[in-house]
């Protein structure tokens, strides 16, 4: 037996004894994820139970190191845990900006100790991070951000104002981009810098969308304090792992996972005739977005291994990003069509209090976060085609 | 298997890359045009191509072929799609190489596919008899005799079928029109008796024909596979030529999208580039995603074609986004080549003319997404 195929034994057996029957079961919704952090209230003990196992092996982030938390497992070991996952339908233990954004970065810029402090964290869901980057005059001119951080000696003390902080009133943490040079170039006096929210300075005020629901925040900054140990990278470079992160957060926006076709929503709910789903229009629109799905998603495995054979993503990700997000908001347009009027029932039982609309409405951000679908044109125009400025 | 080029694929599509813009450029292409070019391609260059190990490209090395498989096919159709370089690599080498393969005895392996790979013999599929690809619409009739069959009716549509010196004919010898069974595969000598081949000249300026065939007689070693069961090996021979053709395709796309991001680069109006309008920027760019987007679709159903197997949701996909993008790609190629891309001065017609014939052959958009869907469980 190859030492991978022992591994994928290995793991099975560990996940049979291991994983909750609860957590084989699919998630009930947003309110059913585990985000982990200090006030995190677990809807189960099976999910904390399952948190606890996977972050102890440092499975929840399997290929990072081991003295960081992770689970030190080579990207063949970690594509086989996951598909072993996959096999008994086994829930991702935690989901979390720190993983997917915070982590990569600090894994790439941060210093030894910054990883030792707070990775591990990170890893076994102890601390709940968010992201403080757009301002109200900062969106996808990002780097006109003006939130302001002066020295003072072992410390900062910042001033200013965040907005669509997502999570902001949840999390612990912050990692956040701040001006450190004000007669800097707008891209050379930004740095880097890592905070507690759990200050005095420091207050949320969530955003109501028009979802009804509150996933973002403004967040504001009142002589709030940060220590210096907890700057990434040199002060005002910033804008550097500014970059970097982005990259990884669009890349992560365009692969969240691959959601069930169209069509099997359609056939359930509309049935066929001949084999067809019955309403042939919707049946031709289904199609088309399902070849764009299906093409999008062979992208995604082309562009991962392209990167594991050494190739730089670089401004791919924009594209990633871009044609991800339209993608998704096309599919909820055709999740409304194919259930009429049923779509739009916005409280009560028999639509989960508007599940559909709901979550139709919120993939209208996709396009905007993380830089709007017209941001990333403009990367893929100026830096992957060379057209003039 | 990584959804990526290995080294061996790699060297192959640099080598067909260069041969091509080298040897068959679009320039060339115009010149058989408004030569009046019987065979409306270059014998010469057909004869480098088969050198190249190109025209044996899908053959096995027993039967003297290069074997590079359908990913190394898919990078030299990528390569002709960026020149427009016009041979009969796709009818023969592709379609009718992969259709004898799969129907084809061990006779009529090894005496027709040496030929092909060697360039000698050009053989093209007869299939479509209305302006609708539908194989199993097929209505062409194949009546048993004792020394044989005896063939009536018509195709059209007929890839490089005026210089072709064989057809492989699809006809029924049982059953009805609409019915999968009842349909046989027949080798035809294009100067068998009773036969007439009309040349047509199409859009593309590439050599097509409509057949007639008036009682043609074909003896019993003619059949290629089982009789009443073509269905069976011509499904995944056309998925294969299907997958090739959109691989064409998106060499066309992104020859377009190269050649217009090179125009915005240089072309001033108002006193500035015009490639530094976002309107022009943004079409670039989703150009340039879709293209991408293609690309993976396409590599993964060249992929599956060679792992063997059922691949047909694999090349529908493939075909359908790629007849999607060529078409943006065209389109938006002459509207931001403004008046000149209208010039036939200027080679980008030249494009949007050859892909959507291609489009076209062997089912276009709407055919490969209800296919997709009925593949899908739809």
């Amino acid at each position: 037996m190859s030492d991978l195929e022992a591994f994928r034994s290995e793991t099975r057996d560990w996940l049979e004894t291991n994983c909750p029957p609860l957590m084989r079961t699919p998630s009930t919704g947003e309110a059913d994820i585990c985000w982990g952090g200090k006030t995190f209230v677990f809807q189960s003990d099976d999910q904390k139970l399952w948190l606890e196992r996977m972050g102890a092996r440092g499975w929840t982030v399997p290929t990072w190191p081991k003295e960081y938390g992770g689970g030190g497992l080579s990207k063949e070991e970690a594509k086989i845990l996951a598909s072993e996952m996959r096999r008994i339908k086994a829930r991702s233990p935690l989901v979390s900006f720190g993983i997917w954004m915070l982590g990569p970065a600090l894994l790439k810029f941060g210093t030894h100790e910054q990883k030792l402090e707070h990775l591990p964290k990170i890893a076994r869901g102890e601390i709940r991070w968010c992201q403080g980057y757009s301002e109200p005059n900062a969106g996808s001119d990002l780097a006109a951000l003006a939130t302001k951080a002066e020295d003072k000696g072992d410390h900062y003390i910042i001033n200013g104002q965040k907005v669509w902080t997502s999570y902001a009133d949840k999390a612990d943490w912050i990692f956040c981009l701040v001006r450190t040079d004000f007669e800097a170039s707008k891209h050379t006096g930004i740095s880097f810098i890592l905070f507690d929210m759990d200050q005095k300075g420091v207050t949320t005020k969530p955003i109501l969308l028009i979802s009804g629901n509150s996933p973002f925040c403004e967040t504001f900054f009142d002589d709030a304090i940060a220590l210096k140990s907890n700057l990434v990278g040199e002060e005002n470079k910033g804008w550097t792992i500014a970059k970097y992160l982005l990259t990884h957060e669009r890349t992560g926006i365009s692969d969240m996972g691959l959601p069930t076709p169209l069509n099997a929503l359609a056939v359930d709910k509309l049935g066929t005739k001949n084999g067809e789903i019955a309403d042939k229009m919707l049946r031709h629109q289904i199609a088309e977005h399902e070849i764009d799905a299906a093409a999008f998603m062979f992208t995604l495995e082309r562009a991962k291994d392209e990167a594991k054979a050494g190739g730089d993503m670089g401004a791919f990700s924009s594209m990633l990003k871009g044609y991800g997000t339209e993608l998704n908001k096309d599919r909820h347009e055709l999740i409304l069509k194919v259930n009429g009027s049923d779509a739009f029932e916005w409280e009560g039982q028999f639509s989960n209090n508007g599940e559909i609309a709901r979550n139709w409405l919120r993939t209208k951000a996709n396009s905007i976060e993380g830089g709007t679908t017209e941001v990333q044109l403009n990367i893929i125009a100026k830096r992957i085609l060379n057209l003039p400025a | 298997m990584a959804l990526i080029l290995n080294e061996e694929q790699q060297l192959l599509k640099e080598s067909a890359d260069g041969f091509f813009a080298e040897k068959a450029p679009v320039s060339q292409l115009r010149t058989l045009r408004d030569d009046k070019v019987e065979d409306c391609f270059s014998r010469d260059l057909w004869k480098e191509m088969a050198e190249m190990g190109f025209a044996g490209i899908l053959v096995g090395e027993d039967h003297g072929g290069a074997d590079f498989g359908l990913v190394g096919a898919g990078l030299v159709a990528e390569a002709m799609g960026r020149n427009l370089s016009a041979s009969p690599f796709h009818a023969s080498s592709v379609m009718a190489a992969a259709l004898i393969e799969a129907a084809g005895n061990d006779q009529q392996k090894s005496s027709l596919l040496p030929a092909i790979a060697a360039g000698e013999l050009i053989a093209t599929l007869a299939i479509d008899e209305t302006g609708t690809h539908d194989p199993e619409g097929s209505a062409m009739k194949a009546v048993a005799s004792d020394t044989g069959y005896k063939l009536s009716g018509m195709k059209t549509f007929v890839q490089e079928g005026g210089a072709a010196g064989h057809y492989i004919v699809l006809a029924r010898t049982s059953g009805e029109r609409g019915d999968r069974d009842g349909l046989s595969l027949f080798w035809v000598d294009r100067r068998a008796k009773g036969l007439i081949v009309d040349r047509s000249v199409m859009t593309d300026s590439r050599n097509w024909a409509k057949l007639t065939f008036e009682g043609v007689h074909v003896d019993a070693g003619a059949l290629l596979g089982d009789e009443g069961k073509a269905m069976d090996a011509l499904d995944p021979a056309l998925d294969k030529a299907r997958v090739v053709l959109a691989a064409e395709l998106l060499g066309i796309a992104q020859e377009c999208l190269d050649r217009t991001v090179k125009y915005l680069q240089e072309r001033k109006q108002f006193g500035v580039l015009i490639g530094s309008f976002q309107g022009l920027q943004h079409r670039a760019a989703q150009l340039f995603s879709e293209i991408e987007v293609t690309r993976s679709a396409i590599l993964k159903a060249l992929q599956m074609g060679d792992a063997g197997g059922d691949f047909r949701w694999f090349a529908s996909l493939a075909k359908a986004k790629a007849c999607k993008t060529a078409e943006l790609a065209t389109n938006e190629a002459i509207q931001m080549h403004g008046g000149i891309g209208m010039t036939d001065e200027f080679d980008i017609g030249f494009f949007i003319k050859r892909a959507r014939t291609i489009q076209t052959l062997y089912g276009d958009y709407n055919y490969h997404a209800d296919r997709f869907a009925h593949c899908s469980g739809y």
